[in-house]
């Protein structure tokens, strides 16, 4: 069974070899195995999540935080800028566009009350944030995804249900489809099947 | 590391650390002396608020302490149990703070409470229209009732909790936890309403006439900074005296930072801006004096120490995940954090402008005149440093005191294994 469907796919449409597991402990070692074996690209496909796993596969760090930081002092910034121009600077753009604020006295306080300024200015600092944290994850994911070739196996449909796949890209630097398919077997799966792009 | 590992864990109190107890409890009871006799030389006055500042960053601690502990069995949270026992100690000191108390209850009810509170000053209750309105809430009798009821609540609250946590220990049944879980609603709810309101009679009310509906919250964001920066000093040192070296992980620290991060700093800068600019943006002069005396002379610069010392650079220390997860900078920006939440303390009680000085004003320049020259509160006395270290030192030892009497770690606790295995994604 495993030979037949490994061997269905022609060369150039390989999009990858999945291994099957009945357990969260077999899948876990297995990761182990592979990110120490120096496969990059490959990926794990689970029911539910499995703790520790990111850190067997070797998964690096997201940079989220860090476009979310810089996203939320672009609002920062945005807000400040908007309210202080508008509220009371006077300047040229170049000698040529004359700009004026509306320079409106309200209750006594001063055209630059920065304590006035404070609620924008955090509110658009939370809004860009926000935003930033879910386009970014968006991106970071390449989603939306409409077709994805794991999809295509109706084996692999079980991941959402009770089992578990490893799956390593032929795309790896490091993928020779033998190999792959010995060192595969060698982690002691249920079966190992190839993938269609 | 198993669950039943961790009777190996080193976690009874030994060695210095166990011995530190009873030193810190005399040096405490000593410095307070010492306090005492200063107070003669340096004016009631001054005696009595530092002794307010000392015993607010003492009860705010110890408020703290409860208030995690009751929201950790309200969640059921898995995550604390093995750093809870150290929280437990804290709030156990309230079954004696509230003898540090007694003191300002006698100087009222013996009708003297004019040095500290401007509602002492009976005359001027009934005499102006403001404060009469408030006569009958802030008359002696009933503010020392309610201050006997917020600290009974405390003191029973916070023994039953060590109690019932520390019987587990002995016998392992499960009917501790459920009997925590089942009455940690009610004391959070009690907690709730004492908190608030003895934040309020304590310290709202040294300027009578003052008032902001924020400041129940301001307080507790206070000491929630404070508490939690003593969480981390306090489970650092169990690990630098070698305790609890695999009990508690690096995971721990992270949660505490974050609360540190969301609560003591963030928080707290939310509530108290937000109580500003009310203030600032109505410009009532009932209301902005009470800032106003926090700008003029020296408190200026204390008020700025406070939004960048307090606010700002802890934000950008705290924001990222690597400073809350390294073992040597984060008992440092707590150590800050909790120099912080006394500077905030004194600032909130120290500088009030007697009445009559606000009265007579009828100009701006009039009112900075009479608030510069009333010289309350402005420039630190020896006082302000014995009365803080004095109970800061009881508070102290009575926690280590609690903790040697005890195991370190709630070993019984059906959820330890969580505690010890979590992570954070």
């Amino acid at each position: 069974m495993n030979e037949v469907t490994s061997t269905n796919v022609a060369r150039e449409d390989l999009y990858g070899l999945a291994a099957e597991f009945k357990t969260t402990p077999g899948i876990y070692h297995a990761a182990e195995k592979v990110h120490a074996a120096g496969f990059k690209w490959f990926d794990c496909h689970v029911p539910f999540p499995v703790h520790g796993l990111d850190r067997a596969m070797g998964v690096k760090m997201t940079i989220l935080p860090i476009l979310v930081f810089f996203g939320g002092m672009a609002g920062l910034l945005a807000a400040c800028t908007l309210q202080i121009f508008t509220n009371s600077l006077e300047f040229d753009i170049w000698a040529l566009v004359p700009l004026v604020g509306y320079q409106f006295e309200v209750s006594g306080k001063p055209l630059l009350g920065a304590a006035a300024f404070v609620p924008v200015a955090f509110e658009m600092t939370v809004l860009f944030s926000a935003l930033t944290a879910v386009f970014g994850t968006l991106f970071l994911n390449k989603l939306p995804m409409f077709y994805h070739p794991i999809l295509k196996h109706p084996a692999l449909t079980r991941a959402t249900d009770d089992r578990f796949f490893l799956v390593i890209e032929a795309r790896d630097p490091k993928f020779s489809r033998d190999e792959v398919e010995s060192f595969l077997h060698s982690l002691d799966p249920e079966t190992v099947i190839a993938l269609e792009k | 590391m198993k669950v039943a590992d961790v009777k190996n864990d080193n976690i009874r109190l030994g060695g210095g650390a166990a011995k530190l107890g009873p030193v810190l409890s005399i040096v405490g009871i000593t410095t307070l002396g010492l306090s005492v006799v200063l107070g003669n030389g340096e004016g009631w006055n001054t005696f009595w608020k530092s002794y307010l500042v000392g015993f607010m960053v003492a009860l705010g601690l110890c408020l703290g302490a409860l208030f995690f502990i009751l929201l950790q069995h309200m969640t059921r949270s898995g995550w604390s149990i093995s750093i809870r026992r150290l929280a437990e100690g804290i709030a156990k000191n309230l079954s004696w703070l509230w003898m540090l108390f007694v003191p300002i209850l006698v100087l009222v009810l013996k009708g003297d409470g004019e040095i500290l509170y401007g509602w002492g000053n009976r005359e001027l209750m009934e005499s102006d229209h403001i404060l009469h309105a408030k006569a009958g809430y802030l008359s002696p009798v009933f503010w020392s009732i309610r201050t006997i009821f917020y600290l009974a609540v405390w003191t029973v609250i916070g023994t039953l909790y060590y109690k019932w946590s520390t019987a587990q220990d002995k016998d392992g049944d499960l009917k501790w936890t459920h009997k925590m879980q089942k009455w940690a609603p009610l004391c959070m709810i009690l907690f709730a309403f004492t908190q608030s309101y003895a934040s309020i009679d304590w310290v709202m009310t040294l300027q009578p006439k003052w008032f902001s509906t924020m400041f129940a919250v301001y307080f507790w964001a206070s000491c929630m900074c404070g508490f939690f920066a003593m969480m981390i000093l306090l489970a650092r040192f169990m690990q630098a005296t070698g305790h609890l070296q695999n009990s508690i992980t690096v995971e721990h620290y992270h949660d505490l930072g974050k609360w540190l991060f969301g609560i003591g700093v963030v928080f707290w800068a939310y509530i108290g801006f937000s109580q500003y600019m009310l203030i600032w943006y109505a410009n009532l002069p009932v209301e902005t004096n009470w800032y106003m005396t926090r700008q003029l002379g020296g408190w200026g610069p204390i008020s700025l120490l406070l939004l960048f010392g307090h606010f700002l650079l802890p934000f950008v220390l705290l924001i990222t995940r690597w400073t809350k997860r390294w073992r040597s900078p984060l008992p440092v920006i707590a150590a800050w954090l909790l120099l912080m939440f006394f500077v905030d303390i004194y600032w909130l009680i120290m500088p009030v402008v007697p009445e009559h000085a606000l009265a007579t004003a009828k100009t701006y320049n009039e009112l900075a005149n009479n608030i510069t020259s009333a010289e309350i509160g402005y420039g630190f006395s020896i006082l302000n440093f014995t009365c803080l270290i004095g109970m800061l030192a009881l508070v102290l030892g009575g926690t280590l005191i609690n903790l040697r009497k005890c195991n370190l770690v709630a070993t019984a606790d059906p959820r330890l294994g969580e505690a010890l295995h979590f992570e954070n994604a």
